[in-house]
């Protein structure tokens, strides 16, 4: 038994020095220039306070509500997606799965750029609309241009954890339901929804966080017009050199995080209750 | 017999090309327990999933109580399905699962806790409705199952092998149990099954299926004592079935040797196949023995022995209380009485193959 767990830990060192060095370190690196008194030197909460400006808050609100508004469509586009995946298993089914995990291989700021040349002034969509008659839209270096492409990028992060969790719901659990007296939708708000609970959860996670923290997608879709929080960190340690800042502002946004990361392991542990394991 | 309460009618069902049920007519009556049973593959579960709902005939009818229910939606069928993995919902407990399809129907809180009690009472499971079913035993997740279904006093309950997942012993006791809720409910079961000898032990009537055609419908001892077809010979029971002519009534031409009978009425000089069970044959000194041969093997099975005769040129499986000695000289000995005839299938269609 100790033999077999001293060579797991021998097998494990490998990633517990890459851990260190690249996890841990810069997480400390973070929290000790956010605390970082420059003039007195001790530590300080000054940058913190900084934050709390209303520039910041509104950056930070406004990536907060674009971050969920992107979840929410994910996960209403990932849904029926998934219960149609579950319905077909062969060939055609794994096609269109295919299709909608392909964003997840091509590199994000190529995937970008091309919504930039759709949605631009003279983009594609615009071309269009001025070649049947119809008045120009203004999309690009707008909020709706930001959710367009968290959507594109994350959706695949909504679809994998999702189809997992659908997936292993039995179809003779859903007849059972029917079986029982319940219509399709009754079936599925009180059968299907809860029993994929986990895979919304994990699936919201894995969407909400990187749509949270990117800067990507809103320096190219929102110009310098809508200023993300994931920007400022990245303008205050790039161009301003206000590394303390910056440090401050990405601590606050690891709050986020925590508490999102919290919730899904709050809601696996319940599941893991739930199905218990006999004393 | 009982009124009639389902009748498939000229029903037709296949899945990518493949046939697997071809106008199929079967009444069920009210009270009955009816099996079906065949090997795997056979269209016993197809049927239960039309009488369900979960599927739709290609053609044919399904009458309910002198409904058509044919296109009718699983859930305003008057049936109930136990599932053979018990198909319980995780995520709520005991007295939730079984009060899933009350609170549906929008029944009182009271009336919902009284039938909670009473089914979990007739399941054997007092007490049981704030277990976590996610923690329970097969078997007892098996009653939780049946309790959700009887709860909706349903007119027919149908039963999807759902004793396969149990143990031996545990198998044989819900076995019985499920006669007696059966007793107590007073509806009609419909019960789908391979095993045989579940069939023979619980039912009214049982229903032999092989390749999407019923084989032979009667009550237990009816379709053991008196096999209409080879098929039905060899899925239940042990039996040696052996090519023989039908000199005339009551006279089989067997391995050479004329061999009296009780059958009647399949002519003069036709062929048949002649069904003996190992439990009917006799043995004896080798004089006095209609056939005579040697024993090949000896099998101890617990209360009986398996006796491998090769006599006539026929391996004879024999069933014994009392052992015999391997390599023997004996006598075969066969009662008129024991001697089953049963006409040679007519079409390749209907030619009896056993999975086995």
């Amino acid at each position: 038994m100790n033999e077999r767990l001293s060579s797991q830990r021998f097998l494990a060192l490998p990633f517990g020095i890459w851990a260190t060095l690249f996890i841990v370190l810069p997480l400390f690196f973070v929290l000790w220039n956010g605390l970082k008194d420059v003039e007195n030197g001790g530590f300080t909460l000054v940058h913190l306070q900084t934050v709390l400006q209303w520039e910041y808050l509104k950056a930070l609100g406004l990536s907060v509500e674009l971050a969920l508004i992107s979840t929410f469509i994910c996960l209403v586009l990932a849904y029926p997606l998934c219960l149609i995946l579950r319905e077909r298993k062969e060939s055609r089914g794994l096609l269109v799965f295919v299709l909608f995990l392909l964003p997840l291989w091509m590199n994000s700021l190529l995937t970008t750029m091309a919504w930039q040349t759709i949605l631009e002034k003279h983009g594609l969509i615009n071309m269009f609309l001025q070649s049947v008659g119809l008045p120009e839209v203004h999309i690009i270096n707008t909020p709706l241009a930001i959710i367009i492409g968290m959507v594109y990028n994350f959706l695949p992060y909504m679809v994998l954890p999702l189809y997992v969790a659908i997936n292993r719901i039995d179809s003779s659990i859903i007849e059972a339901a029917r079986d029982l007296g319940a219509n399709p939708y009754q079936t599925f708000r009180r059968v299907l929804l809860p029993l994929s609970m986990p895979g919304i959860v994990s699936g919201s996670t894995m969407v909400f966080i990187p749509a949270l923290t990117t800067f990507v997608i809103s320096a190219l879709l929102g110009g310098n017009k809508v200023l993300l929080v994931g920007n400022i960190i990245e303008q205050e340690f790039t161009a301003a050199y206000d590394w303390q800042l910056g440090s401050a502002l990405s601590m606050v946004l690891m709050v986020f995080i925590i508490l999102n990361i919290l919730l899904e392991a709050f809601t696996d542990n319940g599941e893991q209750a739930k199905k218990g394991v006999r004393p | 017999m009982e009124k009639e309460l389902l009748r498939l009618e000229r029903v037709n069902k296949s899945y990518d090309g493949r046939q697997i049920l071809e106008d199929l007519d079967l009444t069920i009556h009210e009270n009955e327990f009816v099996t079906l049973l065949g090997p795997s593959g056979c269209g016993k579960t197809t049927i239960l999933r039309l009488i369900g709902g979960f599927e739709t005939p290609d053609s044919g009818k399904i009458w309910f109580d002198g409904q058509d229910i044919t296109h009718l939606q699983p859930e305003k069928r008057q049936v109930n399905t136990v599932f053979q993995k018990y198909s319980l919902f995780s995520h709520m407990d005991v007295a939730e699962n079984i009060a899933f399809g009350l609170k549906l129907k929008g029944k009182s809180a009271s009336y919902i806790r009284d039938k909670i009690k009473y089914a979990l009472k007739l399941v054997n499971l007092d007490g049981y409705e704030h277990a976590r079913v996610t923690q329970m035993s097969g078997g007892q997740q098996q009653r939780i199952a049946i309790a959700r279904a009887i709860v909706n006093e349903p007119k027919v309950l149908l039963l999807d092998e759902p004793l396969s997942a149990l143990d031996l012993k545990l198998r044989q006791n819900m076995q019985r149990e499920l006669v007696k809720i059966k007793r107590e409910l007073g509806i009609t079961f419909v019960f789908v099954t391979h095993d045989q000898e579940e069939a023979l032990s619980m039912s009214d009537t049982v229903v032999v299926m092989n390749q999407g055609w019923i084989q032979q419908i009667g009550t237990p001892e009816n379709v053991y004592n008196e096999p209409e077809n080879a098929f039905v010979a060899d899925f239940i029971g042990d039996s040696n079935i052996i090519d023989g002519i039908m000199v005339r009534d009551k006279l089989v031409h067997l391995l050479g040797k004329d061999i009296p009978c009780i059958n009647t009425g399949f002519g003069e000089n036709v062929p048949v196949d002649v069904q003996i069970r190992p439990e009917d044959i006799q043995i004896c000194a080798p004089e006095d023995g209609q056939f005579t041969g040697r024993i090949k093997q000896v099998v101890f099975k617990g209360t009986v022995y398996d006796i491998t005769i090769e006599a006539g040129g026929f391996e004879w499986l024999v069933q014994t209380i009392t052992g015999h000695e391997q390599g023997k000289e004996v006598g075969i000995k066969l009662a008129a009485s024991n001697i089953q005839i049963m006409a040679k299938p007519e079409s390749e269609d209907e030619e009896a193959v056993s999975d086995e």
